[in-house]
Protein backbone atom coordinates (compact mmCIF):
# COMPACT_ATOMS: atom_id res chain seq x y z
CA UNK A 1 0.00 0.00 0.00
CA UNK A 2 1.15 3.64 -1.39
CA UNK A 3 0.51 6.33 1.03
CA UNK A 4 0.95 10.02 -0.44
CA UNK A 5 -0.04 13.65 -1.31
CA UNK A 6 -0.90 15.29 -4.19
CA UNK A 7 -1.10 18.96 -4.67
CA UNK A 8 -3.33 21.40 -7.43
CA UNK A 9 -0.49 24.07 -6.78
CA UNK A 10 -3.56 26.94 -6.01
CA UNK A 11 -2.09 30.29 -5.13
CA UNK A 12 -4.64 30.84 -2.73
CA UNK A 13 -4.83 34.14 -0.33
CA UNK A 14 -4.90 32.81 3.47
CA UNK A 15 -8.32 33.94 4.61
CA UNK A 16 -6.87 34.22 8.50
CA UNK A 17 -4.15 36.48 7.78
CA UNK A 18 -4.87 38.25 4.34
CA UNK A 19 -1.76 37.63 2.93
CA UNK A 20 -1.19 36.10 -0.53
CA UNK A 21 2.34 33.89 -1.39
CA UNK A 22 3.78 35.05 -4.74
CA UNK A 23 4.13 32.49 -7.72
CA UNK A 24 7.97 32.14 -6.32
CA UNK A 25 6.74 31.81 -2.97
CA UNK A 26 4.06 28.79 -3.94
CA UNK A 27 6.49 26.68 -6.51
CA UNK A 28 8.74 26.81 -3.59
CA UNK A 29 6.60 25.62 -0.77
CA UNK A 30 5.68 22.76 -3.15
CA UNK A 31 9.09 22.10 -3.60
CA UNK A 32 9.26 22.47 1.16
CA UNK A 33 6.07 19.95 0.84
CA UNK A 34 7.58 16.89 -1.59
CA UNK A 35 10.48 17.09 0.75
CA UNK A 36 8.80 16.75 3.80
CA UNK A 37 6.17 14.09 2.39
CA UNK A 38 9.70 11.96 2.34
CA UNK A 39 10.89 13.10 5.37
CA UNK A 40 7.87 11.55 6.92
CA UNK A 41 7.47 8.52 5.25
CA UNK A 42 5.07 9.03 2.47
CA UNK A 43 5.80 6.75 -0.50
CA UNK A 44 4.33 9.13 -3.04
CA UNK A 45 4.42 12.70 -3.90
CA UNK A 46 1.94 14.15 -6.90
CA UNK A 47 1.51 17.73 -8.78
CA UNK A 48 -1.47 18.72 -10.70
CA UNK A 49 -1.41 20.55 -14.01
CA UNK A 50 -2.77 23.54 -14.98
CA UNK A 51 -2.45 26.82 -17.33
CA UNK A 52 -4.40 29.36 -15.97
CA UNK A 53 -3.90 31.58 -12.42
CA UNK A 54 -3.92 31.42 -10.05
CA UNK A 55 -2.43 27.74 -10.43
CA UNK A 56 1.56 27.54 -10.62
CA UNK A 57 2.23 23.64 -12.27
CA UNK A 58 1.94 24.40 -15.91
CA UNK A 59 4.96 22.23 -15.98
CA UNK A 60 5.09 19.04 -13.87
CA UNK A 61 8.26 17.38 -15.11
CA UNK A 62 10.28 20.53 -14.35
CA UNK A 63 9.46 20.67 -11.32
CA UNK A 64 9.82 16.48 -10.82
CA UNK A 65 12.94 16.54 -11.81
CA UNK A 66 14.44 19.14 -9.61
CA UNK A 67 12.69 16.82 -7.19
CA UNK A 68 14.18 13.37 -8.44
CA UNK A 69 17.26 15.33 -7.52
CA UNK A 70 16.05 16.56 -4.19
CA UNK A 71 15.32 13.43 -3.00
CA UNK A 72 15.99 9.71 -2.48
CA UNK A 73 12.59 7.26 -2.30
CA UNK A 74 9.58 9.26 -3.23
CA UNK A 75 7.70 8.26 -6.21
CA UNK A 76 7.47 11.50 -8.20
CA UNK A 77 3.64 11.49 -10.14
CA UNK A 78 1.00 13.62 -11.61
CA UNK A 79 -2.09 14.84 -10.69
CA UNK A 80 -3.24 14.51 -13.40
CA UNK A 81 -1.73 14.98 -16.72
CA UNK A 82 -3.26 16.18 -19.23
CA UNK A 83 -3.73 13.95 -21.88
CA UNK A 84 -6.04 15.96 -24.10
CA UNK A 85 -4.32 19.26 -24.57
CA UNK A 86 -0.77 17.56 -24.39
CA UNK A 87 1.24 16.35 -27.31
CA UNK A 88 1.15 12.65 -26.50
CA UNK A 89 4.78 12.50 -28.16
CA UNK A 90 6.13 15.46 -25.69
CA UNK A 91 4.60 13.37 -22.92
CA UNK A 92 6.66 9.62 -23.60
CA UNK A 93 9.34 12.19 -24.07
CA UNK A 94 9.50 14.17 -20.61
CA UNK A 95 8.21 11.53 -18.87
CA UNK A 96 10.79 8.94 -19.99
CA UNK A 97 13.70 11.45 -19.31
CA UNK A 98 12.07 11.77 -15.82
CA UNK A 99 11.92 8.47 -15.53
CA UNK A 100 15.67 7.85 -16.04
CA UNK A 101 16.59 10.98 -13.57
CA UNK A 102 14.66 9.54 -11.16
CA UNK A 103 16.19 6.02 -11.31
CA UNK A 104 12.58 5.03 -11.90
CA UNK A 105 10.66 6.68 -9.11
CA UNK A 106 8.15 7.92 -11.39
CA UNK A 107 4.40 7.46 -12.30
CA UNK A 108 1.77 9.63 -13.85
CA UNK A 109 -2.00 9.67 -13.76
CA UNK A 110 -3.71 10.98 -16.90
CA UNK A 111 -6.63 13.19 -16.93
CA UNK A 112 -8.48 15.11 -19.26
CA UNK A 113 -9.06 18.28 -17.67
CA UNK A 114 -12.50 20.30 -17.06
CA UNK A 115 -10.84 23.77 -17.61
CA UNK A 116 -12.45 24.68 -21.11
CA UNK A 117 -10.64 27.28 -22.34
CA UNK A 118 -7.49 25.16 -22.21
CA UNK A 119 -8.74 23.22 -25.11
CA UNK A 120 -8.94 26.03 -27.40
CA UNK A 121 -5.93 27.46 -26.13
CA UNK A 122 -3.82 24.18 -26.56
CA UNK A 123 -5.65 24.10 -30.02
CA UNK A 124 -8.10 21.33 -29.20
CA UNK A 125 -11.88 20.90 -28.82
CA UNK A 126 -13.69 20.20 -25.79
CA UNK A 127 -16.35 18.12 -27.04
CA UNK A 128 -13.99 15.70 -28.16
CA UNK A 129 -12.50 15.77 -25.01
CA UNK A 130 -13.18 11.38 -24.58
CA UNK A 131 -12.06 11.08 -28.39
CA UNK A 132 -8.62 13.07 -27.77
CA UNK A 133 -7.71 10.92 -24.25
CA UNK A 134 -8.41 7.72 -26.25
CA UNK A 135 -6.34 8.43 -29.30
CA UNK A 136 -3.94 9.86 -27.89
CA UNK A 137 -3.28 7.27 -25.28
CA UNK A 138 -3.05 5.06 -27.40
CA UNK A 139 -0.23 6.34 -29.31
CA UNK A 140 1.45 7.51 -26.06
CA UNK A 141 1.32 3.84 -24.69
CA UNK A 142 2.43 2.46 -28.08
CA UNK A 143 5.52 5.00 -28.27
CA UNK A 144 6.71 3.74 -25.11
CA UNK A 145 6.54 0.00 -26.47
CA UNK A 146 7.47 0.21 -29.86
CA UNK A 147 10.65 1.07 -30.70
CA UNK A 148 9.65 2.93 -34.16
CA UNK A 149 6.09 3.95 -34.78
CA UNK A 150 4.18 4.67 -37.76
CA UNK A 151 0.68 6.58 -36.73
CA UNK A 152 -1.69 8.02 -38.27
CA UNK A 153 -4.32 9.75 -36.16
CA UNK A 154 -7.26 12.76 -35.99
CA UNK A 155 -5.73 14.80 -33.34
CA UNK A 156 -1.93 15.39 -34.09
CA UNK A 157 0.39 15.12 -37.48
CA UNK A 158 0.92 11.94 -38.42
CA UNK A 159 4.00 9.67 -37.53
CA UNK A 160 6.92 7.68 -40.29
CA UNK A 161 9.42 6.03 -38.23
CA UNK A 162 9.49 7.73 -35.62
CA UNK A 163 10.89 6.73 -32.37
CA UNK A 164 10.52 8.38 -29.11
CA UNK A 165 13.81 8.99 -26.96
CA UNK A 166 14.89 8.04 -24.25
CA UNK A 167 13.33 4.54 -24.30
CA UNK A 168 11.80 4.08 -20.94
CA UNK A 169 14.19 2.89 -18.49
CA UNK A 170 14.81 -0.83 -18.43
CA UNK A 171 12.66 -1.17 -21.46
CA UNK A 172 9.43 -0.76 -18.35
CA UNK A 173 7.26 2.49 -19.30
CA UNK A 174 6.30 4.34 -16.20
CA UNK A 175 3.35 2.92 -14.55
CA UNK A 176 -0.23 4.83 -15.97
CA UNK A 177 -3.22 5.72 -13.93
CA UNK A 178 -6.24 6.97 -15.08
CA UNK A 179 -8.63 9.97 -13.37
CA UNK A 180 -11.54 10.20 -13.47
CA UNK A 181 -14.93 12.25 -11.66
CA UNK A 182 -17.93 10.56 -13.86
CA UNK A 183 -17.10 9.03 -16.85
CA UNK A 184 -17.07 5.48 -17.49
CA UNK A 185 -15.24 5.68 -20.91
CA UNK A 186 -11.95 6.88 -18.73
CA UNK A 187 -12.65 3.32 -16.32
CA UNK A 188 -13.34 1.35 -19.46
CA UNK A 189 -9.84 2.48 -20.63
CA UNK A 190 -8.05 2.06 -17.39
CA UNK A 191 -9.09 -1.44 -17.73
CA UNK A 192 -8.58 -1.77 -21.36
CA UNK A 193 -4.84 -1.86 -20.72
CA UNK A 194 -4.59 -3.14 -17.53
CA UNK A 195 -3.32 0.22 -16.24
CA UNK A 196 -4.37 1.58 -12.68
CA UNK A 197 -7.78 3.78 -12.25
CA UNK A 198 -7.38 6.69 -9.60
CA UNK A 199 -11.06 7.91 -8.16
CA UNK A 200 -10.22 11.20 -7.04
CA UNK A 201 -13.80 11.33 -4.73
CA UNK A 202 -12.59 13.99 -1.88
CA UNK A 203 -15.65 16.68 -3.88
CA UNK A 204 -17.89 14.06 -4.12
CA UNK A 205 -20.36 11.66 -2.64
CA UNK A 206 -19.04 7.72 -2.41
CA UNK A 207 -21.75 5.93 -3.71
CA UNK A 208 -20.80 7.23 -7.13
CA UNK A 209 -17.35 6.45 -6.97
CA UNK A 210 -18.02 2.68 -5.23
CA UNK A 211 -20.24 2.53 -8.79
CA UNK A 212 -17.51 3.29 -10.93
CA UNK A 213 -14.61 1.74 -9.13
CA UNK A 214 -16.71 -1.33 -9.35
CA UNK A 215 -17.44 -1.02 -12.89
CA UNK A 216 -13.44 -0.34 -13.65
CA UNK A 217 -12.60 -3.95 -11.74
CA UNK A 218 -15.21 -5.69 -13.25
CA UNK A 219 -13.74 -4.78 -17.06
CA UNK A 220 -9.91 -4.94 -15.88
CA UNK A 221 -11.18 -9.00 -15.32
CA UNK A 222 -13.12 -8.88 -18.67
CA UNK A 223 -10.00 -7.84 -20.42
CA UNK A 224 -7.68 -10.40 -18.65
CA UNK A 225 -5.21 -9.15 -16.48
CA UNK A 226 -6.81 -10.53 -13.34
CA UNK A 227 -9.56 -11.01 -11.05
CA UNK A 228 -11.71 -7.50 -9.98
CA UNK A 229 -9.82 -7.44 -7.05
CA UNK A 230 -6.20 -7.22 -8.73
CA UNK A 231 -6.93 -4.03 -10.48
CA UNK A 232 -4.72 -1.35 -9.36
CA UNK A 233 -7.42 1.13 -7.26
CA UNK A 234 -6.02 4.92 -6.14
CA UNK A 235 -7.99 7.02 -3.93
CA UNK A 236 -8.57 10.35 -2.84
CA UNK A 237 -8.38 11.78 0.51
CA UNK A 238 -8.36 15.31 2.56
CA UNK A 239 -7.61 15.86 6.29
CA UNK A 240 -7.08 18.34 8.55
CA UNK A 241 -5.46 17.18 11.83
CA UNK A 242 -4.70 18.66 15.51
CA UNK A 243 -4.55 15.88 18.40
CA UNK A 244 -8.08 17.69 19.62
CA UNK A 245 -10.40 17.28 17.31
CA UNK A 246 -12.00 20.64 18.40
CA UNK A 247 -8.86 22.62 17.40
CA UNK A 248 -8.15 21.03 14.47
CA UNK A 249 -12.06 21.97 13.61
CA UNK A 250 -11.82 25.67 14.87
CA UNK A 251 -8.69 26.33 12.68
CA UNK A 252 -10.01 24.51 9.32
CA UNK A 253 -13.04 26.20 9.43
CA UNK A 254 -11.78 29.66 7.47
CA UNK A 255 -10.09 27.56 5.43
CA UNK A 256 -13.00 25.19 4.47
CA UNK A 257 -15.83 28.60 4.52
CA UNK A 258 -13.46 30.21 1.91
CA UNK A 259 -12.47 27.47 -0.08
CA UNK A 260 -12.24 27.71 -3.35
CA UNK A 261 -14.01 24.51 -5.06
CA UNK A 262 -16.68 24.23 -2.61
CA UNK A 263 -16.30 27.81 -0.22
CA UNK A 264 -19.71 29.03 0.69
CA UNK A 265 -21.49 25.54 -0.32
CA UNK A 266 -22.38 22.81 2.01
CA UNK A 267 -21.27 23.57 5.41
CA UNK A 268 -17.81 21.46 6.85
CA UNK A 269 -20.42 19.38 8.84
CA UNK A 270 -22.53 18.30 6.08
CA UNK A 271 -19.08 17.92 3.78
CA UNK A 272 -17.64 15.99 6.24
CA UNK A 273 -20.43 13.95 6.39
CA UNK A 274 -21.03 13.12 2.55
CA UNK A 275 -16.95 13.63 1.28
CA UNK A 276 -14.27 11.71 2.52
CA UNK A 277 -13.06 14.71 4.12
CA UNK A 278 -11.92 14.67 7.84
CA UNK A 279 -11.32 17.55 10.01
CA UNK A 280 -10.58 16.25 13.24
CA UNK A 281 -7.68 14.02 15.32
CA UNK A 282 -5.36 11.76 13.98
CA UNK A 283 -6.95 8.92 15.14
CA UNK A 284 -10.72 10.26 13.53
CA UNK A 285 -9.00 10.23 10.22
CA UNK A 286 -7.53 6.55 10.49
CA UNK A 287 -11.21 5.44 11.37
CA UNK A 288 -12.03 7.21 8.23
CA UNK A 289 -9.77 5.77 6.15
CA UNK A 290 -10.23 2.63 7.17
CA UNK A 291 -13.15 3.15 5.75
CA UNK A 292 -12.39 3.61 1.91
CA UNK A 293 -10.93 -0.08 1.96
CA UNK A 294 -14.54 -1.14 3.29
CA UNK A 295 -16.44 1.09 0.59
CA UNK A 296 -13.60 0.27 -2.53
CA UNK A 297 -12.10 -2.90 -1.58
CA UNK A 298 -8.52 -3.63 -1.33
CA UNK A 299 -6.61 -0.80 -2.94
CA UNK A 300 -2.79 0.47 -3.53
CA UNK A 301 -2.39 4.05 -3.85
CA UNK A 302 -3.85 6.61 -1.28
CA UNK A 303 -3.02 10.11 -1.47
CA UNK A 304 -4.21 13.39 0.39
CA UNK A 305 -4.92 16.77 -0.39
CA UNK A 306 -3.18 18.74 1.91
CA UNK A 307 -1.83 22.03 1.15
CA UNK A 308 -4.89 23.99 -0.63
CA UNK A 309 -7.22 26.90 0.23
CA UNK A 310 -4.57 29.06 1.45
CA UNK A 311 -3.50 26.79 4.21
CA UNK A 312 0.45 28.55 5.26
CA UNK A 313 3.20 26.26 4.54
CA UNK A 314 4.09 26.26 8.23
CA UNK A 315 0.65 24.57 8.73
CA UNK A 316 0.91 21.99 6.11
CA UNK A 317 4.47 20.79 7.05
CA UNK A 318 2.60 20.23 10.57
CA UNK A 319 0.34 18.42 8.86
CA UNK A 320 2.43 16.20 6.93
CA UNK A 321 4.34 15.43 10.38
CA UNK A 322 1.01 14.16 12.03
CA UNK A 323 0.09 12.55 8.69
CA UNK A 324 3.46 10.68 9.34
CA UNK A 325 2.15 9.37 12.29
CA UNK A 326 -1.11 8.07 11.18
CA UNK A 327 0.52 6.33 7.87
CA UNK A 328 1.78 3.64 9.94
CA UNK A 329 -0.65 2.93 11.38
CA UNK A 330 -3.26 2.69 8.26
CA UNK A 331 -0.26 1.13 6.22
CA UNK A 332 0.26 -2.12 8.98
CA UNK A 333 -3.92 -2.18 8.93
CA UNK A 334 -4.25 -2.04 5.28
CA UNK A 335 -1.37 -4.22 4.40
CA UNK A 336 -3.03 -6.79 7.05
CA UNK A 337 -6.12 -7.14 5.88
CA UNK A 338 -4.84 -7.39 1.97
CA UNK A 339 -4.84 -10.91 0.70
CA UNK A 340 -1.78 -12.68 -1.05
CA UNK A 341 -3.29 -12.40 -4.50
CA UNK A 342 -3.52 -8.32 -4.46
CA UNK A 343 -0.81 -7.00 -5.87
CA UNK A 344 1.12 -3.71 -4.01
CA UNK A 345 1.54 -0.38 -4.90
CA UNK A 346 2.98 -0.42 -8.50
CA UNK A 347 6.65 0.62 -8.36
CA UNK A 348 9.28 0.31 -10.97
CA UNK A 349 11.41 -2.24 -9.47
CA UNK A 350 8.33 -4.60 -9.65
CA UNK A 351 7.22 -3.76 -13.17
CA UNK A 352 10.75 -5.03 -13.77
CA UNK A 353 10.96 -7.53 -12.20
CA UNK A 354 7.10 -9.14 -13.72
CA UNK A 355 8.69 -8.12 -17.65
CA UNK A 356 11.51 -9.99 -16.65
CA UNK A 357 9.57 -12.99 -15.42
CA UNK A 358 7.10 -12.74 -18.14
CA UNK A 359 9.99 -12.83 -20.48
CA UNK A 360 11.74 -15.77 -18.63
CA UNK A 361 8.74 -17.46 -19.27
CA UNK A 362 8.57 -16.77 -22.94
CA UNK A 363 12.05 -17.87 -22.76
CA UNK A 364 11.31 -21.51 -21.21
CA UNK A 365 8.60 -22.07 -23.12
CA UNK A 366 10.59 -21.49 -26.80
CA UNK A 367 13.59 -23.76 -25.05
CA UNK A 368 10.33 -26.47 -24.13
CA UNK A 369 9.68 -26.18 -28.02
CA UNK A 370 13.68 -26.64 -29.27
CA UNK A 371 13.43 -29.42 -26.26
CA UNK A 372 10.81 -31.08 -28.08
CA UNK A 373 12.16 -30.67 -32.09
CA UNK A 374 15.68 -31.92 -31.00
CA UNK A 375 13.95 -34.99 -29.13
CA UNK A 376 12.39 -35.46 -32.61
CA UNK B 1 -47.82 -3.41 -15.20
CA UNK B 2 -46.95 -0.83 -12.90
CA UNK B 3 -49.33 2.06 -12.57
CA UNK B 4 -47.38 5.27 -13.87
CA UNK B 5 -45.72 7.71 -11.16
CA UNK B 6 -46.10 11.64 -11.78
CA UNK B 7 -43.90 14.10 -9.83
CA UNK B 8 -44.92 17.53 -8.98
CA UNK B 9 -42.12 20.14 -9.05
CA UNK B 10 -43.20 23.37 -7.02
CA UNK B 11 -41.66 26.55 -6.31
CA UNK B 12 -43.65 28.06 -4.15
CA UNK B 13 -41.95 30.23 -1.99
CA UNK B 14 -44.98 31.33 0.67
CA UNK B 15 -46.74 28.88 3.11
CA UNK B 16 -48.74 27.27 1.98
CA UNK B 17 -48.95 28.81 -1.37
CA UNK B 18 -50.98 29.55 -4.24
CA UNK B 19 -48.52 27.75 -6.43
CA UNK B 20 -48.65 24.56 -4.07
CA UNK B 21 -52.55 24.75 -4.40
CA UNK B 22 -52.62 25.05 -8.50
CA UNK B 23 -49.76 22.25 -8.42
CA UNK B 24 -52.18 19.83 -6.60
CA UNK B 25 -55.15 20.63 -8.59
CA UNK B 26 -53.03 19.72 -11.83
CA UNK B 27 -51.77 16.58 -9.84
CA UNK B 28 -55.77 15.70 -9.21
CA UNK B 29 -56.43 16.47 -12.72
CA UNK B 30 -53.87 14.85 -14.44
CA UNK B 31 -54.80 10.94 -12.25
CA UNK B 32 -58.50 11.24 -13.05
CA UNK B 33 -57.87 10.33 -16.50
CA UNK B 34 -54.81 7.67 -15.54
CA UNK B 35 -54.51 4.38 -13.95
CA UNK B 36 -56.15 4.71 -10.14
CA UNK B 37 -53.26 3.45 -8.78
CA UNK B 38 -51.24 6.31 -10.06
CA UNK B 39 -48.28 7.54 -8.17
CA UNK B 40 -48.32 11.32 -7.15
CA UNK B 41 -45.23 12.49 -5.47
CA UNK B 42 -44.50 16.17 -4.57
CA UNK B 43 -40.94 18.08 -4.29
CA UNK B 44 -41.28 21.48 -2.49
CA UNK B 45 -38.24 23.14 -3.83
CA UNK B 46 -38.39 25.75 -0.61
CA UNK B 47 -37.64 22.57 1.63
CA UNK B 48 -34.08 22.03 -0.70
CA UNK B 49 -33.44 25.31 -1.48
CA UNK B 50 -29.88 24.76 0.36
CA UNK B 51 -29.25 21.92 -1.00
CA UNK B 52 -29.92 23.18 -4.20
CA UNK B 53 -27.53 26.10 -3.68
CA UNK B 54 -25.06 24.01 -2.34
CA UNK B 55 -25.17 22.33 -5.23
CA UNK B 56 -24.48 24.64 -7.61
CA UNK B 57 -21.61 25.14 -5.88
CA UNK B 58 -20.37 22.18 -4.79
CA UNK B 59 -21.42 20.07 -8.01
CA UNK B 60 -22.58 17.02 -6.16
CA UNK B 61 -26.31 17.00 -4.34
CA UNK B 62 -27.12 16.09 -0.75
CA UNK B 63 -28.92 12.75 -0.08
CA UNK B 64 -32.30 14.45 0.05
CA UNK B 65 -31.91 16.84 -3.30
CA UNK B 66 -30.26 13.36 -5.17
CA UNK B 67 -33.88 11.77 -3.76
CA UNK B 68 -35.77 14.55 -5.02
CA UNK B 69 -33.40 14.22 -8.56
CA UNK B 70 -34.40 10.72 -8.96
CA UNK B 71 -37.71 10.75 -8.69
CA UNK B 72 -38.11 13.29 -11.34
CA UNK B 73 -35.77 11.66 -13.83
CA UNK B 74 -37.60 8.43 -12.98
CA UNK B 75 -41.48 9.94 -13.07
CA UNK B 76 -43.53 9.19 -16.01
CA UNK B 77 -44.81 12.70 -16.54
CA UNK B 78 -43.80 16.23 -14.16
CA UNK B 79 -46.37 18.49 -13.29
CA UNK B 80 -43.95 21.79 -12.66
CA UNK B 81 -45.35 25.26 -11.17
CA UNK B 82 -43.53 28.56 -10.59
CA UNK B 83 -44.76 31.32 -9.27
CA UNK B 84 -43.53 34.38 -11.88
CA UNK B 85 -40.71 36.79 -10.61
CA UNK B 86 -40.03 40.14 -12.78
CA UNK B 87 -41.62 38.16 -15.72
CA UNK B 88 -40.55 34.83 -15.62
CA UNK B 89 -39.89 31.88 -13.23
CA UNK B 90 -38.21 32.48 -10.15
CA UNK B 91 -34.60 31.88 -9.07
CA UNK B 92 -35.30 28.44 -6.72
CA UNK B 93 -37.30 26.95 -10.36
CA UNK B 94 -34.41 27.49 -12.40
CA UNK B 95 -31.94 26.85 -10.60
CA UNK B 96 -33.33 23.33 -9.34
CA UNK B 97 -33.23 22.67 -13.59
CA UNK B 98 -29.72 23.53 -13.88
CA UNK B 99 -28.34 20.61 -11.63
CA UNK B 100 -30.00 18.24 -13.07
CA UNK B 101 -28.11 15.94 -16.40
CA UNK B 102 -28.62 18.28 -19.09
CA UNK B 103 -30.55 15.23 -20.78
CA UNK B 104 -32.55 13.62 -17.69
CA UNK B 105 -35.99 14.83 -19.19
CA UNK B 106 -35.39 14.43 -22.55
CA UNK B 107 -38.71 13.05 -24.00
CA UNK B 108 -40.59 13.31 -20.68
CA UNK B 109 -44.22 14.85 -20.45
CA UNK B 110 -44.35 17.69 -18.63
CA UNK B 111 -47.27 20.06 -17.75
CA UNK B 112 -45.84 23.24 -17.37
CA UNK B 113 -47.55 26.04 -14.76
CA UNK B 114 -47.66 29.30 -13.14
CA UNK B 115 -49.11 31.86 -10.40
CA UNK B 116 -48.78 35.50 -10.75
CA UNK B 117 -50.80 38.80 -8.85
CA UNK B 118 -52.35 39.40 -12.13
CA UNK B 119 -53.27 37.73 -15.54
CA UNK B 120 -50.70 40.41 -17.55
CA UNK B 121 -47.67 37.99 -16.75
CA UNK B 122 -49.54 35.18 -18.35
CA UNK B 123 -47.29 34.97 -21.52
CA UNK B 124 -44.06 34.21 -19.15
CA UNK B 125 -45.19 30.39 -19.84
CA UNK B 126 -45.23 30.44 -23.38
CA UNK B 127 -41.64 33.25 -23.58
CA UNK B 128 -40.04 31.62 -20.46
CA UNK B 129 -40.73 28.73 -19.33
CA UNK B 130 -41.68 26.60 -22.43
CA UNK B 131 -38.50 27.20 -24.06
CA UNK B 132 -36.62 26.05 -21.14
CA UNK B 133 -38.08 22.63 -21.58
CA UNK B 134 -37.69 22.52 -25.21
CA UNK B 135 -34.52 23.60 -24.22
CA UNK B 136 -34.32 20.39 -22.35
CA UNK B 137 -36.09 18.40 -25.03
CA UNK B 138 -39.02 17.89 -22.43
CA UNK B 139 -42.20 16.99 -24.42
CA UNK B 140 -44.87 20.00 -22.92
CA UNK B 141 -48.35 19.47 -22.76
CA UNK B 142 -49.56 22.18 -25.39
CA UNK B 143 -52.27 23.63 -22.64
CA UNK B 144 -50.22 25.71 -20.21
CA UNK B 145 -52.19 27.24 -17.40
CA UNK B 146 -51.80 30.38 -15.77
CA UNK B 147 -53.47 31.08 -12.19
CA UNK B 148 -53.68 34.77 -11.00
CA UNK B 149 -54.63 36.28 -7.76
CA UNK B 150 -58.40 36.41 -8.77
CA UNK B 151 -58.67 33.25 -10.29
CA UNK B 152 -58.97 31.73 -7.03
CA UNK B 153 -62.00 33.81 -6.33
CA UNK B 154 -63.82 32.63 -9.32
CA UNK B 155 -66.81 29.70 -9.08
CA UNK B 156 -65.08 26.46 -8.03
CA UNK B 157 -67.76 24.56 -11.19
CA UNK B 158 -66.21 23.01 -14.31
CA UNK B 159 -67.81 25.84 -15.87
CA UNK B 160 -65.41 28.80 -14.82
CA UNK B 161 -61.99 29.29 -17.12
CA UNK B 162 -59.25 27.90 -14.39
CA UNK B 163 -60.95 24.81 -13.99
CA UNK B 164 -61.42 23.99 -17.25
CA UNK B 165 -57.72 25.09 -18.02
CA UNK B 166 -56.82 22.81 -15.42
CA UNK B 167 -58.64 20.02 -16.42
CA UNK B 168 -58.18 20.06 -20.02
CA UNK B 169 -54.33 20.19 -19.10
CA UNK B 170 -54.22 17.48 -17.22
CA UNK B 171 -56.06 16.00 -19.70
CA UNK B 172 -53.25 16.35 -22.22
CA UNK B 173 -50.48 15.43 -20.08
CA UNK B 174 -52.54 12.26 -19.11
CA UNK B 175 -52.39 11.45 -22.73
CA UNK B 176 -48.89 12.03 -22.94
CA UNK B 177 -48.29 9.59 -20.50
CA UNK B 178 -50.17 7.07 -21.40
CA UNK B 179 -48.82 7.11 -25.39
CA UNK B 180 -45.68 7.18 -23.42
CA UNK B 181 -43.63 3.92 -22.89
CA UNK B 182 -42.81 3.70 -18.91
CA UNK B 183 -39.71 5.95 -17.85
CA UNK B 184 -36.76 4.38 -17.20
CA UNK B 185 -33.52 6.77 -15.33
CA UNK B 186 -30.43 6.24 -17.76
CA UNK B 187 -28.30 4.57 -15.96
CA UNK B 188 -25.08 6.99 -16.04
CA UNK B 189 -22.47 4.24 -15.65
CA UNK B 190 -23.16 2.34 -18.42
CA UNK B 191 -20.89 2.88 -21.46
CA UNK B 192 -22.74 3.81 -24.47
CA UNK B 193 -20.22 2.40 -27.22
CA UNK B 194 -17.98 -0.77 -26.71
CA UNK B 195 -14.11 0.35 -26.08
CA UNK B 196 -12.42 -1.54 -29.09
CA UNK B 197 -15.38 0.56 -31.54
CA UNK B 198 -13.89 3.81 -29.75
CA UNK B 199 -10.40 2.51 -30.29
CA UNK B 200 -10.85 1.37 -33.84
CA UNK B 201 -12.11 4.86 -34.74
CA UNK B 202 -8.82 6.76 -33.02
CA UNK B 203 -6.33 6.26 -35.00
CA UNK B 204 -3.61 3.29 -35.72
Amino acid sequence: MQFGIFTVGDVTTDPVTGGTPSEHERIKSMVAIARKAEEVGLDVFATGEHHNPPFVPSSPTTMLGYLAAQTDKLILSTSTTLITTNDPVKIAEDFAMLQHLADGRVDLMLGRGNTGPVYPWFGQDISKGIELAIENYHLLHRLWREDVVDWAGEFRTPLQGFTSTPRPLDGVPPFVWHGSIRSPQIAEQAAFYGDGFFANHIFWPTEHFVRLVGFYRQRFAHYGHGAPEQAIVGLGGQVFMRENSQDAVAEFRPYFDNAPVYGHGPSLAEFTQQTPLTVGSPQQVIDKTLTFRENFGDYQRQLFLMDHAGLPLKTVLEQLDLLGEVVPVLRRELDALRPANVPDGPTHEALVAAALAESDTEANSEGDSELETSSR
Amino acid sequence: MTPPAIAVVCAGISQPSSTRLLADRLAAATVADLPARTQIVTIELRELAHDIVNNLLAGFPSPALQRAIDQVVSADGLVTVTPLYNGSYNGLFKSFFDVLDPDALAGKPVLIAATGGTARHSLALEHAIRPLFSYLRAVTVPTAVFAATQDWGSAGSSGDALTARIERAGAGLAALIGRRRPAAAADPYALTTPFDQLLRSRGA
